[in-house]
């Protein structure tokens, strides 16, 4: 017991009303059942959603242009991933709030050179290909100048680049060794040898999917499904879930910040509403011992319906 | 995939999802916000059962006014 | 030899736990009579439905995570685990809005409401690493989608979300265990200190009625 002021927020009244009996387990019991009995009602009406996982196969027979446009990308550094930044790599600026440089202070992490691990390495490791071995020779001893130009005589021309009867055909003639490394890495995806080789590498056993999703995820045929899923970004798509199942409906306001500025259009976007989650999260934890915030329940007086019964018997209704 | 080969039709094969919701989804759109059905009638369903536990009777009122 | 023994670690912890809650605190057969009241078995709900969520997760750890890709057994266990997710979640957050409407921090509860509020963050967590591993297109997605949010506060660099058996790992192992050792101190701190009593109608303190400040 104390003598200081009661602060109706922070204190409670010690009980001396009545008791009544409580079977606790009986209650617990009820409850399980209950839930059991509801889930599988839902279980059995509705099922589960399972949209089969999309493979570097997959993606480039639906669309070879996308996927030879996205592994020229990885080859001259210019993807979403070889531009990213830290942690995969230095190729581009990190997000940031104010001074707070957080996922630059971390650092490269989860290294990654898109140009070496996504198309050079997969395509040294096809057999049997002295033409592309030789090709392969040609890039790498040649200089940095004379890549940097055949990748922009490539750059060039895709914008009209083709699918014909199993190649990919782009018109750029100074483009040296280029056409035939993204050509066969088409043919290597469409094998299905690809998806294999970026997810075991040399090991036997892995569970390591990060080469093959930032692979996939730098094309458009990914998130061209995604918006049609209404999973988007700026379609609330954290939210939802495929088909008309309810999705992560509880992720709502971390969803709804993506959808209005600055979050939407600032690079450091991502940071931007991590930090304002962080700090509305340390709110709602820190209810307890924040004058105001803390008055709101006796103010709203909700709790006159859930006490009713108390206070009509107490004769302070 | 690690599924059953020749898997005997059972129960679940039959009876698994009654109404599956494998359709594409329907969405509400009202100014920004872009919210699926599913997901609104699910926070809609909140809402009504939190309303609905503040309002509706408890029982045992009885018992509770005999041990006061 | 008494001294002896009344020194000992297990003797201290174990006079220490009983004073904190003794077998009738622990499972109790009354309680107050202001608990009257629908909105109080949100609580109950959320720990069954955490039960649920658990056991159709042991089932499906059971046959691994492919399982229910090739075999109709599997898809239903996942159903059921998917659907007692979404059960549990709907319940946690009615009794969160319950209890703020109560303002169930009150009398020295506080520990209460921020193990709850804890809770409430690491089951969103965990739910996530769920749908990270699903093995399915969703799961493609939703990874390298949050992989950018994840990744813009550095934690990106040691929890890649990217990596399947990594997210299989803290879903299966890590987050369930810092779920039942945060759900048994809330629960214990509940049956500690009680359920949080009325407000008091008349705000000037009478010299009669005890009051419970922190």
């Amino acid at each position: 017991m104390s003598r200081k002021s009661f602060r109706p927020d922070v204190d409670a009244p010690e009980w001396r009303g009545g008791y009544t009996p409580y079977d606790i387990i009986k209650e617990g019991t009820i409850a399980l059942v209950v839930v059991a009995t509801l889930v599988l009602i839902l279980a059995v009406v509705f099922g589960s959603p399972d949209e089969k996982a999309i493979t570097l196969k997959a993606w480039s027979n639906a669309d070879p242009v996308d996927f030879a446009t996205t592994a020229f990308s990885e080859l001259n550094g210019t993807s979403t991933t070889a531009t990213y930044g830290a942690p995969y790599n230095h190729g581009g600026p990190s997000q940031q709030i104010g001074p707070l440089q957080l996922e630059k202070w971390v650092g490269v992490r989860i290294p990654l050179n898109t140009a070496k691990d996504f198309v050079l390495d997969p395509l040294r490791a096809l057999p049997n290909e002295p033409v592309l071995d030789a090709d392969l020779v040609r890039y790498e001893k040649a200089s940095s100048t004379t890549r940097a130009s055949w990748l922009d005589a490539y750059a060039k021309a895709t914008t009209t680049m083709k699918y014909r009867h199993g190649t990919v055909v782009v018109n750029a003639t100074k483009a040296g060794p280029v056409p035939v490394m993204i050509n066969e890495l088409t043919t290597m995806a469409r094998s299905g040898a690809l998806d294999q080789d970026l997810v075991a590498g040399n090991d036997f056993y892995t569970t390591d999917y990060t080469e093959s999703l930032l692979f996939l995820s730098d094309g458009q045929y990914l998130a061209n499904v995604a918006t049609e899923q209404h999973l988007a970004g700026n379609q609330w798509g954290m939210m939802n879930e495929t088909g008309n199942y309810p999705g992560q409906a509880w992720l709502w306001l971390y969803a709804f910040w993506y959808q209005v500025a600055p979050f939407n259009s600032s690079g450091n976007g991502d940071a931007l509403v991590w930090g304002t989650m962080m700090v509305l999260s340390l709110i709602l934890l820190f209810v307890p011992f924040i004058p105001g915030l803390r008055s709101i329940p006796r103010k709203l007086r909700i709790y006159r319906l859930i006490w009713r019964e108390h206070y009509r018997d107490s004769g302070r209704a | 995939m690690n599924g059953e080969i020749d898997e005997p039709v059972t129960v679940f094969t039959t009876v698994a999802a009654l109404l599956p919701l494998n359709t594409l989804g329907h969405y509400i759109h009202w100014h920004f916000i872009y919210i699926s059905v599913a997901n609104f009638t699910v926070v809609v369903a909140m809402i009504v059962t939190f309303v609905a536990a503040l309002f509706l009777p408890f029982p045992g009122r009885k018992r509770r006014k005999e041990n006061k | 030899m008494s001294e002896e023994i009344d020194r000992q670690w297990t003797t201290r912890l174990r006079r220490k736990a009983a004073g904190k809650l003794p077998p009738e605190k622990l499972l109790p057969d009354t309680q107050s009579s202001y608990v009257a009241s629908w909105i109080y078995v949100f609580g109950v709900a959320t720990l069954a439905a955490l039960g649920v969520v658990i056991g159709t997760g042991c089932i499906l750890a059971l046959r691994g995570p492919q399982w229910w890709h090739g075999s109709s057994y599997g898809h239903f266990v996942n159903s059921l685990h998917l659907w007692s997710v979404e059960v549990f979640m709907f319940a946690m957050v009615i009794h969160l809005w319950g209890k703020f409407a109560m303002a169930a921090w009150r009398g020295g509860r506080t520990l209460t409401w921020m193990t709850g509020v804890v809770l409430f963050l690491a089951s969103v967590a965990t739910s996530f690493t769920g749908y990270a591993i699903q093995s399915n297109f969703d799961s493609q997605w939703i990874t390298t989608q949050a992989k950018d949010g994840i990744n813009a506060t550095g934690a990106g660099a040691y929890f890649n979300v990217l990596n399947f058996g990594q997210m299989m790992m803290w879903h299966i192992v890590l987050m369930p265990l810092v779920l039942v050792l945060l759900t048994g101190m809330h629960v214990l701190l509940v049956r500690m200190k009680g359920v949080v009593p009325p407000f008091e109608d008349d705000p000037t303190p009478t010299p009669d009625v005890a009051r419970v400040t922190e």
